[in-house]
């Protein structure tokens, strides 16, 4: 008996890590969208893109420049962040005014664009990015499974994110405008607060959030143009269900759907791809507003 | 509320004459020109490619029907148009149906999902309903990948094209093009006459200010339902007819990328035209034709026209001819 329910939880182990793993990323990326939405009241369908690009950098920055792991960490997230507010100045910031769904047609045109010029630039096929060795300190290895360490790095450095974010919106100044402004944007900017520039940086933040996700993404699954896009639809069912109201409900809404598609691949593998979107489905009929959402 | 929904190309025009049809006397003009065309066309283009223009060209206007005119987005209608080729095409090669019931039975699929996807979609509304028929629609298409009468990563090859009522053979490309051009101008017709009727004008009224149509006593939620469910319904039959053409269904017509294809035909016409769809199709299937050969840049080129069109062209092809000759098309 004991032997048996060890033997299912050494099935069942890797799995709900590999879930957690998952869960990870769609904390980090509905986090980015949930700012970029709450700020910008535009869906970024080009998260995914973004994503890509941050994993994309990491791996020109080791090839061509010769800047590791670390640097890449630091640097990629910077460097699309940029390229995010370029594309916020140029391009958001004219819809404004506008139906938000320009925004979601907007970036869905951006999104194709990005993938596109990778796919003719780096090819479909994906391209290594190796861990450095040093997480090897994190492996675990216990009775029921073995666990490399940089799995386990993800998930503490998305939590860490995910916290230093909540903590700069909850508990900073910056943080009370971007609160404000995203309830009253014409009352805090008679305030003489540069709302427009505001968010302007919000876009570009939201961006470099999914940015790091891609430098987390790069040595576990391969570099490759479509690494965002297979990602971004799920990510979007988070979004529904957790609603967009709260940073907590991003994080703790994306942490365990990550989870319960980990432990649909245990139970019942054929249903691990649409487990989240049948979730969706139940959330929306009896709370259409979403968990965390605010009506 | 005018921000609140996509705004539409030309004003409403001043003096809607209801002629023939619901038409404007501007927009029946545009209609004999569009017939004109569908008749003269294959003497003298590729019957294949117009076929295919057809098929995406129904797609749009069903398509439009949700955006246009009951003002929601739905980033899903792959599922409808990927499911009606599947339905179609398995009818016809493994229970040896004619091809006149294959392609309603690919309609019939289509807007059963339409009306269980627009039923959890119309919870909610704007960006969140994107969302949500995107997410569906992707669920759709795990089932499509790992169902075993779909043929996953193969699709469902060598359709036979079977014979229209069991007597007329549809093997040539020229006789086909007749059942097409029908299949075609019944739904555009179709499209039109709902538009048109008491039931378009309510639709109409939930777009431009829904509490409003609520107060006056009309149950939105169902005309929005049932005005998912009916385009959902001429997607299927678009995909159906674009399976019988071309003999097979594959998961390409299932995938997200579709559901973008159709936006960026409705939006390259003009949102919430009568033949702002018809044209966007033609010129996005006839791009996709001359670029073939450039592989993935016809990602990035379709891309930039989206971003293109959202900046700078929102009206849409007719919307801006409409606007400069002040008619409403």
């Amino acid at each position: 008996m004991i032997e048996n329910l060890l033997f299912e939880l050494e099935m069942a182990a890797p799995q709900v890590i590999l879930g957690l793993v998952n869960g990870a990323f769609y904390a980090l990326l509905s986090l980015g969208l949930a700012i970029i939405f709450g700020m910008l009241n535009v869906i970024n369908f080009a998260h995914g893109a973004q994503f890509m690009m941050g994993a994309f950098v990491a791996w020109m920055l080791l090839a061509w420049a010769g800047i590791p792991y670390w640097g890449a960490l630091v640097l990629a997230p910077l460097i699309v962040g940029a390229f995010g507010v370029v594309i916020e100045r140029t391009m958001i910031a004219r819809l404004y005014k506008l139906d938000h769904l320009y925004g979601l047609l907007l970036t869905f045109g951006l999104a194709l664009i990005i993938e596109g010029v990778f796919r003719n630039a780096f090819g479909a096929s994906g391209l290594p990015y190796a861990p450095p060795a040093a997480f090897n300190a994190l492996n675990v290895d216990i009775a029921i499974m073995f666990l490399p360490g940089y799995r386990v790095w993800v998930v503490i450095a998305s939590l860490l994110v995910c916290l230093a974010t909540w903590l700069v919106i909850e508990k900073t100044k910056i943080g009370a405008y971007l609160r404000a402004a995203t309830e009253r944007p014409e009352l805090v900017q008679a305030f003489g607060i540069n709302v427009p520039r505001m968010m302007t940086l919000t876009y570009g933040a939201g961006v470099a959030l999914a940015a790091f996700a891609g430098v987390l993404a790069a040595p576990i699954y391969s570099v490759n143009p479509a690494m965002g896009a297979n990602f971004i639809i799920t990510v979007f069912a988070v979004v529904v269900i957790g609603g967009m109201g709260s940073i907590m409900g991003s994080v703790v809404t994306g942490f365990g759907l990550g989870l319960i598609e980990g432990l649909a691949r245990v139970v019942y593998p054929e249903a691990s791809a649409t487990v989240v979107f049948v979730i969706m489905a139940i959330v929306l009929l009896t709370r259409p507003a979403g968990l965390f959402g605010r009506g | 509320m005018a921000d609140t929904t996509i705004s539409l190309g030309t004003p409403e025009a001043v003096h809607e004459e209801a002629g023939f049809l619901g038409f404007t006397r501007a927009q029946a003009l545009a209609f004999g020109v569009l017939v004109a065309f569908v008749v003269i066309s294959p003497f003298f283009l590729y019957p294949v490619f117009l076929m295919k223009i057809l098929c995406f060209a129904l797609f749009a206007c069903a398509f439009n029907l949700l955006i246009g005119y009951v003002g929601l987005l739905s980033f899903g209608h792959a599922a409808f148009f990927g499911m009606g080729g599947y339905i179609t095409a398995h009818s016809l090669k493994v229970w040896g149906l004619t091809p006149e019931l294959a392609i309603l039975a690919g309609g019939l699929v289509g807007s059963v999902l339409g009306l269980g996807i627009g039923w959890l979609a119309i919870r909610r509304s704007g960006i969140y309903f994107a969302m949500i028929t995107l997410a569906m629609a992707q669920m759709v298409y795990f089932f499509c990948l790992q169902a075993p009468f779909t043929g996953g990563e193969d699709g469902i090859q060598q359709v036979p094209r079977g014979s229209l009522f069991g007597m007329v053979s549809l093997d040539s490309d020229f006789t086909l093009y007749w059942v097409v051009a029908f299949v075609f101008l019944a739904g555009f017709l179709l499209f039109h006459r709902v538009v048109h009727s008491p039931f378009g004008q309510v639709m109409k009224a939930v777009r431009e200010n829904e509490p409003r149509a609520t107060s006056l006593g009309y149950r939105t939620d169902d005309y929005k339902l049932m005005a998912f469910v009916l385009s959902a319904a001429l997607s299927g039959v678009a995909g159906g007819t674009k399976a019988l053409v071309f003999g097979i269904a594959t998961l390409t017509d299932v995938n997200w990328t579709m559901s973008g294809e159709v936006v960026l035909m409705t939006l390259v016409g003009g949102l919430g035209t009568v033949f702002g769809p018809v044209v966007g199709a033609a010129v996005i299937v006839t791009m996709q034709n001359y670029l073939a050969e450039f592989g993935a840049w016809v990602t990035v080129i379709q891309g930039v026209i989206f971003v293109a069109c959202v900046l700078a062209f929102r009206r849409g092809v007719v919307g801006e001819i409409g606007n400069w000759l002040k008619v409403k098309l």
